[in-house]
């Protein structure tokens, strides 16, 4: 019969509909909420999902997976006192490994010293340049610069990012990437213990060192 | 953990055959053999006739500068292994020339083009040498080494502008021109005579035509794109109608032209590998696949076990996501508007959030690093794979398979409208789907395997009848077939480190000379790299599946109506970012 | 937009009239349909345009924000999305279809490459971002911005939407010549910007 396959394929988008409501109602009558909740967003990006696919972006919002990336920010550290530990130290492997050298670090020497000091003196990123590739992120020997989950950032103007548009909290971090977190906070625990243990070590060799005075040379 | 693949020059010794013109490349971690110049196409005609390598995959040129230059070919046999590059070297001062293979293998139409336009290397005997990437009139010839552009800040990645005395700077600020823009001393730009399309409307079909009852008629000059909804992005097609028959027709290439080599031998190798992600934005996944080999080829370094595993599961999720995209646009094309792509774009969502937790990004991956992957896949979202692999993907390509299949109008629109026979699918460089579906079983995955995918049992999908239907059908079958290796991966993937080497921002890769190449979802996607042992690469080349297919074209569409020309166009499932790099 | 915000606060309505009648200005309806029917132009540069596609599709659908008529031609299109890198090859059709377009219209950059040049900015054959050409109104960095960034730029849109008033909209004033009008760029040995052309002739008189 011709026109046969024309209906079949109607068929498909006609159970597509119906399925929207029989979920609906399903739903109803679990007395559950299907829609402006977490769950109900988790199900609808799952296997399960029938019917109705969209995630009414503002009211909901997509479940971010932890590594998902969108722009980098640098991090730091809130001290007790209301000052900001920044956790860079112009190393200078990320405007390094950067590929479109969209990273720019001005690193000052201190006046008494002449040697470097950690802390940058300049930051800037051109996100007009990032193409989001997490390289930077990746490199960091200190855990200092991270890619961020907030993708509102949009703007009536260029977007290159200073120290001050780039810093963000430790706890803000905590939030969007828990286990990562909790990953390097636990290798810096360990790193600190080893790190301790071996100035221990160093003192007790000390300590005992007038203990043990070198034999004096004889003649 | 698998060692990858020695660079083999397959088993023929062109230089017993030939033995005063050719002689075996001796370079250390070279390949192949090099010609003389002048006895080119009596060689190349041997290799194809002779010794059977009759898919003349690659093309491309190399500057060495300062004294010569280089050109070189990669051929294969559909019939499969490894395969054969022979080059061809000439003296770097202009006008470099190298006899055109176009006769032997049309499929050289567009990559000896795109090697004039970037090389300047000229090719006699071509039919139609413009440049092809940019337009008439552009000056100079980018990918010499010498040539450099208006926001050149120096040869090699990283810049010393950027750290430690790191201010910040708008490039503008730095041209003397203000802008991304170089022109020649002195030049006056109210007396500039823009070139125009002269040489492109000329190198059409004629406008006036006589038929055989001594009536003239004029043919119409159609421009399709760039900005036009059904060419798949910004890609433009001018062609001569007769009535609605088209009777000539040529490519316009470029618009999307992002200076991907040139930028690419500029970077460190590491920093390619998002970069690559850009190519066929698809399909990030399995960029990244075709330029990790050829590096590891490069540094002869193995690949972690797991992660091999990995790079075929994610290789094939990316495949099934881009078929179901293609069906779904190619649907939009045959005027069912947005439903199929609706549907189709729900399961690419799906596998996207796959992509997305594991890698970080929903398109641009950046996920495999030399020797592995850059992250293991965590449990929840194996269960997730699994959840696709099994439930998901499976029930909705049937799904799909019985709305549209056995639709009478998508049959009337498609069954019987021929795209290419086999031989001119060969002779035309045509790889991936399209190949297949002309009746050449030629898979990459089977012919020459690369990875661990000799381990899996799949067919290599094939339909013979070569019209818009099995075009259609066998992009089906693919996404079935990749669902059985993803069976397999699944069950078979070990636990274990997932890359054999120490993450490193800086890789050492030893001088030499490495084409990787893949079963892209396209076709072949192929990388050639060559490394002076320096952190950059001193050429990278990508040998795009949408370029070198796109060359069949004009050989495909004229004598068709300009109705079907949309759906043709559609079947080679183009992606302009691979295509013009 | 219901009631609460279509309503002046400075005008009590009586609770049961509440629901029936709205006091409003003419600005703030004027707006209220406009923003809600933009409708963008049907163009796709990039990696940026498959995000573009995708926030038309089933799971983002542009559609509730009155945006998924896309047009494919510029004479029916309020909004120019340029989703991904333009390139100097391709600048002259980006600017003919912005001329084309009826006012009033506006420009969202979209992405890293349209913004400012994006990572493919150093290349030979790249414009450093549209709005050298053409007055972009949102930027969105990201590469690309996930369809979710793309409607909170969008959103972003619909808010400089909001604060144009009818009394100040350029659209109606009569003139001579269109301010907005855009010279197209003629591709000599280099992009040449007509506005430009005495700059250019000075600084390649400099050149050594």
């Amino acid at each position: 019969m011709y026109g046969k396959g024309i209906l079949k394929g109607l068929g498909v988008t006609w159970k597509r509909f119906w399925d929207t409501y029989t979920e609906d109602i399903a739903w109803v009558l679990r007395g559950k909420k299907r829609y402006y909740t977490e769950e109900g967003v988790q199900h609808r990006s799952s296997k399960d999902q029938k019917g109705i696919f969209t995630v009414q972006y503002p009211e909901e919002k997509l479940i971010q997976p932890e590594e998902s990336r969108f722009l980098p920010f640098l991090v730091y550290n809130k001290l007790p006192d209301g000052k900001r530990e920044i956790l860079c130290t112009s190393c200078g492997i990320c405007p390094k490994v950067c590929p479109p050298q969209c990273i720019w670090i001005v690193r000052s020497n201190d006046p008494v010293t002449g040697r470097p000091i950690p802390e940058p003196t300049e930051f800037y990123i051109d996100m007009d340049l990032c193409m989001n590739c997490g390289y930077c992120a990746e490199y960091c020997p200190f855990d200092a610069i991270k890619m961020d989950h907030d993708f509102e950032v949009s703007s009536y103007g260029r977007n290159v990012y200073d120290m001050e548009k780039l810093l963000k909290s430790s706890e803000y971090y905590k939030s969007i990437r828990p286990l990562n977190y909790e990953r390097e906070e636990a290798a810096r625990i360990t790193e600190a213990e080893a790190k301790k243990a071996k100035e221990a070590a160093r003192a007790a060799a000390q300590a005992a060192k007038p203990a043990n005075p070198p034999a004096a040379p004889t003649a | 953990m698998t060692m990858p693949a020695p660079a083999s020059t397959a088993t023929v010794d062109l230089a017993a055959r030939f033995p005063d013109v050719v002689q075996l490349d001796a370079r250390p971690d070279y390949t192949g053999f090099i010609v003389e110049k002048d006895s080119l196409l009596e060689v190349a005609a041997a290799i194809r006739d002779e010794f059977g390598f009759d898919l003349l995959s690659s093309v491309t040129g190399v500057d060495y500068a300062p004294d010569k230059m280089e050109v070189v070919y990669h051929a294969y046999r559909t019939s499969g292994g490894p395969g054969l590059a022979f080059k061809v070297q000439i003296p770097r001062i202009d006008p470099v020339e190298v006899p055109s293979l176009i006769h032997l293998w049309p499929g050289v139409d567009l990559q000896e083009r795109e090697v004039w336009d970037l090389l300047g290397i000229k090719f006699s005997g071509h039919p139609d040498l413009r440049r092809i990437l940019m337009w008439e009139g552009f000056e100079g010839h980018p990918l010499r080494k010498d040539w450099k552009e208006g926001f050149y800040e120096e040869d090699v990645k990283p810049f010393k502008s950027r750290w430690p005395q790191g201010k910040f700077a708008m490039a503008e600020d730095l041209n003397p021109f203000g802008d991304n823009l170089t022109f020649p001393k002195n030049f006056d730009p109210e007396k500039w005579i823009p070139e125009g399309e002269a040489l492109l409307y000329g190198a059409l079909a004629r406008y006036t035509v006589e038929n055989e009852d001594g009536i003239s008629s004029d043919r119409i000059v159609i421009n399709m794109g760039p900005h036009h909804p059904s060419t798949h992005g910004v890609f433009r097609a001018v062609m001569t109608l007769e009535g609605e028959t088209i009777k000539g027709l040529k490519p316009v290439l470029g618009y999307l032209h992002r200076n991907h080599e040139k930028i690419g031998e500029r970077n460190t190798f590491l920093q390619n590998m998002p970069y690559t992600d850009r190519l066929d934005y698809f399909n990030s996944m399995t960029n990244n696949f075709g330029y990790a080999l050829a590096v590891e080829k490069l540094m002869k370094i193995p690949v972690a076990e797991r992660a091999d595993y990995i790079r075929v599961i994610v290789s094939e999720l990316s495949r099934i996501q881009n078929h179901l995209v293609f069906i779904g646009t190619l649907l939009n094309d045959l005027g069912a508007m947005y439903t199929p792509s609706l549907y189709a774009y729900e399961e690419r969502e799906l596998v996207l959030d796959v992509f997305e937790a594991i890698s970080g990004s929903r398109m641009m991956c950046n996920y495999y690093r030399f020797g592995g992957v850059v992250r293991d896949i965590p449990d929840d979202v194996m269960q997730k794979i699994k959840d696709l692999v099994y439930e998901r993907i499976p029930p909705k390509t049937d799904e799909l398979d019985r709305m549209l299949s056995e639709n009478e109008v998508l049959l009337a629109r498609m069954r019987g409208i021929r795209m290419i026979n086999a031989e001119d699918a060969v002779a035309y460089s045509i790889t991936g789907p399209v190949l297949r579906a002309a009746g050449v079983p030629y898979d990459i995955r089977r012919a020459d395997p690369y990875g661990i995918y000799d381990r899996f049992d799949f067919d290599v999908a094939v339909r013979y009848n070569g019209d818009l239907m099995d075009n259609y059908l066998i992009r089906i079958d693919e996404i079935r077939q990749s669902l059985r290796i993803l069976d397999q991966a699944i069950r078979q993937i070990p636990q274990g480190p997932i890359n054999s080497q120490k993450p490193a921002y800086q890789v050492r890769v030893p001088a030499g000379e490495a084409y990787g190449r893949i079963e892209s979802p396209k076709g072949e996607l192929g990388f050639y790299v060559l490394s002076n042992g320096k952190p950059n690469p001193w050429r990278y080349h990508v040998r795009a599946p949408s370029f070198v297919n796109v060359t069949a074209l004009e050989k495909i569409s004229v004598g068709t109506k300009i109705a079907d020309f949309v759906v043709l166009l559609a079947m080679f499932d183009m992606v302009m970012g691979e295509c013009d790099r | 937009m219901d009631s609460e915000t279509f309503n002046l606060p400075q005008y009590e309505i009586p609770e049961d009239l509440r629901h029936a009648v709205a006091v409003t200005t003419l600005d703030r309806l004027y707006n209220w349909g406009r923003r809600s029917s933009v409708w963008p132009l049907m163009f796709g540069l990039a990696c940026c345009a498959i995000e573009m596609i995708a926030a038309q599709t089933a799971r983002y659908d542009m559609a509730r924000f009155g945006m998924e008529v896309m047009r494919p031609t510029p004479r029916q299109a309020d909004l120019l999305i340029v989703s991904g890198t333009v390139t100097k090859k391709m600048l002259p059709p980006i600017i003919r279809l912005y001329n084309q377009m009826p006012e009033p219209k506006y420009v969202v950059a979209m992405g890293a490459c349209a913004s400012g040049g994006g990572p493919f900015k150093e290349g030979y054959n790249v414009v450093a971002g549209i709005d050298k050409f053409l007055p972009v109104d949102v930027y969105i960095p990201g590469c690309p911005p996930t369809p979710q960034a793309l409607i909170a730029g969008l959103i972003k849109l619909q808010e400089k939407i909001d604060k144009q008033t009818i009394k100040e909209a350029s659209w109606y004033k009569r003139k001579v010549k269109d301010p907005n009008y855009v010279p197209v760029p003629i591709l000599g040995p280099d992009l040449i910007d007509p506005r430009r052309t005495a700059d250019i002739k000075a600084a390649a008189a400099q050149k050594e």
